[in-house]
């Protein structure tokens, strides 16, 4: 007889009970992030696309164009050239394409890299209009371009 | 002050009007807003300064679009139905007396009134279901039916408990037989029956289900079906659905409000008014807010076994205790 009564009561009590938490939730601060205004800044290990590292002494890349990261890439989505400039005992990158509409983000290139030429961006709201811009990323023009040492 | 006849008629009608529009566009903001407070987000903030001009954004957008009626539905019903489920709710508001003399008509049936065009928005949710030819719209229909009978028979028990405590169906006269402290409120009224506090939960829980709302909104219930009896319904023809939605919860926390809570009256006898009426409706809507944003939804089986193993029987309880006391001690 007495089940029934008490099933109500401490029924109705843990129902005012998620009340209070809910209410406590009520005042506490916003934690959300209002993206098109506040952006998160990407921890240091994020893995976004590569990009050709910058020697700081020199302006330019180390990549001696060995083509280990075109043979280690899974998805077949780079394409490097080179050419051995007179004057200098390796070879020098001309040319260093990423199809980034294939790319996985496996970062085997990466690894692979014998000179360590290769490091990931941080960029993770990437967008575009045409299939192009992200179908040819030029990350030789992309190095030159860049202001950062 | 007193207003001539036919203009009586029109500033009522206006101002109804007016309140029920204002209150259907700005507690959909407020819903937006505590909804994000609770779960620790910041809610509308693009449209105006703190997204004040969210709900005119909202109506420009749902008028701008084309009402669709699918092929098959049976017309009259399918458009008959947003009119019949805003009509009743708006009817009831004719007879709210905001304060002594803020009342659009003071007649004495009102109690009755209300809760007779209250029950009417069950059918008119019923028709939505039913002439969209729409598998989810006609389950959820039914679901709604039986769901709003269950809660229709503890509700009017209930409020059968403080007709006999007032001995009046007018609702004025109801929240002036509570003046005086809030110890005279029927929710403290202890004298008159022991469980008064019960009975207003009861009743608070009954608009829960009556006018749909989470944790027992089965008329949308969209996780399961889609959208509910509004499935079909497309721009305006859905906004009326929700205005109706919000216009019947700023009815049923009003007649809480009246019934219970002492109107217009001041807790401490202090700065009597429309204020205090205003004060506690809209803490009775935030309690809806704030129920719907801290439960899930019921199963079904739940929501009936809710009402008919434990509301039923409790407001008949209290009703019989009710009246037991009133025949001993009388009055």
């Amino acid at each position: 007889m007495k089940a029934p009564f008490n099933e109500v009561i401490s029924g109705f009590v843990s129902l005012l009970t998620g009340m209070g938490i809910t209410l406590g939730q009520l005042f506490r601060p916003i934690v959300t992030v209002q993206y098109p205004h506040q952006t998160l800044t990407m921890p240091k290990r994020f893995r976004g696309h590569i990009l050709l590292k910058k020697e700081p002494t020199t302006g330019k890349s180390t990549c001696v164009a060995c083509d280990l990261c075109v043979k280690a890439c899974p998805s077949d989505c780079i394409l490097v050239e080179g050419e051995k400039k007179p004057g200098e005992k390796r070879k020098s990158v001309t040319l260093f394409e990423l199809d980034y509409t294939k790319c996985s983000l496996c970062g085997a290139c990466v690894e692979v890299c014998p000179v360590d030429a290769l490091e990931y961006s941080r960029a993770y709201n990437l967008a575009s209009t045409s299939k192009q811009e992200y179908k040819v990323m030029d990350l030789v023009k992309r190095l030159e371009d860049s202001k950062h040492p | 002050m007193i207003i001539p006849e036919p203009f009586r008629l029109l500033t009522s009608l206006l101002a109804v009007a007016g309140f029920i529009g204002a209150n259907a566009a700005y507690l959909v903001w407020v819903e937006r807003k505590a909804a994000a407070w609770f779960q620790r987000r910041a809610g509308p903030t693009e449209v105006g300064w703190g997204g004040l001009l969210q709900p005119l954004a909202d109506a420009i957008k749902l008028m701008s679009k084309q009402i669709i009626v699918p092929p098959g539905t049976d017309r009259l019903l399918f458009c008959l139905a947003p009119v019949l489920i805003m009509v009743p709710a708006a009817m009831c508001f004719a007879v709210l007396p905001f304060s002594a003399a803020l009342v659009p008509r003071d007649i004495n049936v009102s109690l009755l009134m209300v809760f007779a065009f209250g029950s009417l928005n069950v059918i008119a949710v019923m028709l939505a279901g039913w002439s969209s030819r729409n598998k989810y719209a006609i389950i959820s229909a039914a679901r709604v039916v039986s769901q709003n009978v269950a809660y229709e028979i503890p509700m009017l028990l209930v409020v059968i408990t403080v007709l006999m405590v007032s001995r009046t169906m007018n609702l004025t006269e109801i929240v002036a037989k509570q003046a005086g402290g809030f110890w005279h409120w029927n929710v403290f009224n202890l004298a008159a029956n022991p469980l008064m506090p019960v009975t207003f939960v009861i009743f608070f829980i009954c608009m829960l289900a009556e006018t749909n709302r989470a944790p027992f909104d089965m008329a949308e219930a969209e996780s399961e079906l889609v959208a509910g009896v509004f499935t079909e319904y497309a721009g305006m023809g859905f906004g009326v659905f929700f205005m109706a939605e919000y216009a019947n919860i700023v009815a049923g926390c009003a007649m809480a409000t009246i019934l219970f809570l002492g109107g217009w009256h001041s807790p401490i006898g202090l700065w009597p008014g429309v204020w205090w009426f205003l004060l506690k409706m809209y803490f009775l809507i935030f309690t809806v807010i704030w129920v719907r944003w801290t439960f899930p939804r019921t199963q079904f089986y739940g929501l009936l076994n809710l009402s008919w193993k434990i509301l039923i029987p409790l407001s008949l309880f209290t009703l019989v205790l009710t009246s037991g006391l009133l025949k001993i001690f009388g009055r």
